[in-house]
């Protein structure tokens, strides 16, 4: 049934329905809202989950790591600052290959403080050895919340997952969404099966030992080994997910007019929304543009996306965070992945978004406009006075 | 009430630390850490902060720990061993597990007066039913001999040295117990590691409560305090019998004081033999430093008997 609710509640009601055994969790903006509603619902007894309402979010993901190794299903949510403190442990959650969901309401980074969105959360993020998700919509992302489950829980990926969603723009705005049946949800999510878990007292496991450089690279090698499985168990759980939803959920990424597309936008999050728009102008008026919006953005799907741009002329790589420095991260990722390909597009970088500011449909729209003359390889910046 | 035998029966019964670990020969810790689990008759299970302790048993793909064991970083062992017990009730609930598990920590001063004390004050907050044992050798001795908030004031250490212009570290150590004590959780108490059936009794009252228990263990290094090898005990007996390092109880904010030396020494018989406090005995300022000291141990202590003798309704 279509109901109307912010993202935070969405996301809310996917770990509802869920119901996981532990969720530890401190108020950070824009988050605080999936903390209280979830709060209300222990509150209320309608689910019977331990809240661990800790004094940081270091501390959120470090109960987080020893519920998980305590053989509980985990689940928590932060933004912005909350990640950038819980960074430390989270790199602790992959290392020790625990299948931790977070949900990351992205807001920037501080300085200066500003509690709007942009990416700079989700890239600190980016080599900690999670998962990573993006949801253009609160549909998207109650539905991931609910597919990260399953893929972060399968026995050959054990990895924490990140559901990224934009802060204020999906987190608060009132869209509509449609939940799947609670027993639906549950029967999909299945049973938690741990693996050593410390509770087994009969059989002692020993967590988070240190490894000297006899064997801490090959351990490291392993954890590279279980993202590599992803891929595979992503496309599997959208499938089934897909097939019980009636969603149309398919591949890593979604292509938006790129069959015949001579100009392509890459974006991950909300903005894909505003970009669509653009390109349906734009094809009214017979310009070729498409659009590839990233779902999963950790592992990145570097063969799939090169299969899909590969006809391309021109794309524009919009990243929501700056790589001081260098160029955005996710231009580096899709530029890098066509490195040793004879046919490939010409790439430029655009920088947008940061702090909250407005992304609109004029600001595509110049994108798509400038795209022809643009140099290659050149890094620009979309709505911003200079 | 555990005695000698007690705890020697249930080493035989079940190895919970086992040997092999690389603690160095004459450590106090291994000895705290034996006691700690033979005082404890339910299965535990147990988490370290980063530590000595911590690499000393737990060399991939070796280990100590013939009990179920983590170690996540260093400043958040408080807030691991919460997760487990939050996912130990959650379980229970669900019936999932029928067995009764109790939660301990131990931590050395660095993970838990320093870096560690946010999460430590959060887990007592909430109210976690688990014991948390701080292994307190008065300074970052794993990393080498670095001041911590345990470290006593006019101890050299590697980054408060004696030099010609400062004597050693300037300020006073922290008096976690009292903070931990002012938390209002139902178990506090100070032992150490020369009287360890105190200890053992310790451990047992603390485990008669549900919710936070905290119990601080003076850990001898000789190699951090420059003292012989085999000084562990003899130190840590020198510390309580100058009431350096009372050792006392606070049972659900009721104080009491467990060994009232009956001549207390003067706090020099127990700073002369520590190769940290030797430049105070060379210099007029040392000394005056030493008088200090004793004035600081003498006020503490008074001011512990009259909590005492205030808490217990005299």
């Amino acid at each position: 049934m279509k109901k109307t609710m912010t993202g935070h509640k969405a996301v809310a009601e996917a770990m509802r329905q869920i119901e996981p055994d532990v969720v530890a969790v401190y108020p950070i903006t824009p988050q605080s809202e999936i903390a209280e509603y979830y709060a209300q619902y222990v509150a209320d007894g309608i689910v019977h989950t331990e809240l661990v309402p800790v004094e940081s979010e270091h501390s959120a993901m470090s109960a987080c790591v020893g519920a998980a190794a305590a053989g509980a299903r985990v689940m928590t949510a932060t933004a912005s600052q909350g990640l950038a403190l819980l960074i430390e442990v989270l790199y602790i959650a992959a290392g020790l290959r625990l299948p931790i969901v977070m949900a990351l309401v992205n807001r920037a980074l501080s300085a200066p403080i500003n509690i709007h969105c942009d990416h700079a959360d989700a890239y600190l993020a980016r080599d900690a050895g999670a998962i990573q998700i993006f949801a253009e919509s609160a549909q998207e992302a109650y539905d991931y919340m609910i597919m990260a489950q399953r893929i972060a829980e399968n026995e050959r990926v054990r990895l924490p997952l990140i559901v990224n969603l934009d802060g204020f723009t999906l987190s608060h705005s009132v869209q509509v969404v449609e939940p799947l049946p609670d027993e639906e949800v549950k029967q999909f999510v299945g049973e938690f099966k741990p693996v050593y878990p410390l509770l087994d007292v009969e059989n002692p496991a020993t967590w988070g030992p240190f490894a000297m450089p006899d064997y801490y690279f090959e351990l490291k090698r392993a954890q590279q080994a279980g993202m590599e499985t992803v891929p595979e168990v992503f496309l599997k759980v959208q499938e089934e997910y897909a097939k019980l939803s009636g969603r149309p959920y398919k591949g890593f990424f979604e292509g938006y007019k790129l069959e015949d597309a001579e100009r392509a936008i890459v974006i991950m999050g909300s903005t894909a929304g505003t970009a669509k728009v653009v390109v349906d102008e734009l094809r009214k008026k017979g310009e070729k543009v498409g659009l590839l919006k990233v779902w999963l953005w950790r592992p990145f799907p570097k063969e799939e996306i090169v299969k899909a741009l590969s006809h391309v002329a021109k794309v524009a790589v919009l990243d929501r965070a700056l790589s001081f420095g260098n160029m955005g991260a996710l231009y580096l990722d899709v530029t890098s992945a066509f490195v040793h390909r004879e046919e490939r597009p010409t790439f430029v970088n655009y920088i947008y978004g940061l702090g909250g500011r407005d992304t609109t449909t004029e600001h595509i729209e110049q994108v798509f406009a400038e795209l022809d003359a643009a140099r290659p390889g050149e890094l620009r910046y979309l709505g911003l006075r200079e | 009430m555990p005695n000698v035998k007690v705890l020697a029966k249930r080493q035989e019964a079940q190895v919970r630390f086992t040997a092999g670990h690389s603690l160095c020969a004459g450590c106090a810790e291994s000895m705290i850490v034996r006691t700690v689990l033979n005082s404890i008759e339910a299965p535990v299970v147990v988490a370290s902060p980063t530590g000595c302790l911590e690499v000393s048993t737990s060399r991939y793909p070796t280990s100590a720990w013939n009990v179920p064991w983590i170690h996540s970083a260093f400043e958040n062992a408080a807030a691991t061993i919460a997760g487990v017990e939050a996912a130990y009730r959650a379980l229970v609930r669900k019936g999932k597990i029928k067995k009764k598990i109790r939660f301990v920590v131990f931590g050395g001063d660095g993970g838990t007066y320093d870096i560690g004390l946010q999460a430590l004050s959060g887990a007592l907050e909430r109210g976690h039913d688990f014991l948390y044992v701080v292994l307190n050798n008065e300074a970052y001795m794993n990393t080498g001999v670095q001041r911590s908030s345990a470290t006593p004031r006019g101890a050299s250490a590697t980054t408060s040295p004696a030099g010609k212009a400062i004597p050693g570290k300037p300020q006073d150590r922290k008096n976690l117990t009292e903070i931990v004590a002012a938390h209002g959780v139902p178990y506090v108490a100070q032992a150490s590691v020369s009287n360890l059936i105190d200890l053992a009794n310790k451990v047992e009252r603390a485990m008669s409560y549900q919710g936070p228990k905290l119990i601080n263990v003076l850990s001898t290094c000789f190699l951090g305090w420059r003292t012989r090898r085999d000084s562990a005990v003899t130190m840590a007996k020198l510390a309580v019998d100058t009431c350096y390092w009372p050792l006392y109880e606070v049972v659900e904010g009721v104080y009491k004081v467990n060994y009232k030396p009956k001549e207390k020494l003067p706090i020099e018989e127990w700073l002369k033999p520590q190769g940290r406090f030797r430049h105070l005995f060379k210099s007029e300022e040392g000394k005056k430093l030493i008088a200090e000291l004793q004035a600081a141990v003498d006020r503490h202590w008074e001011e512990l008997l009259r909590k005492e003798r205030c808490t217990q309704g005299e």
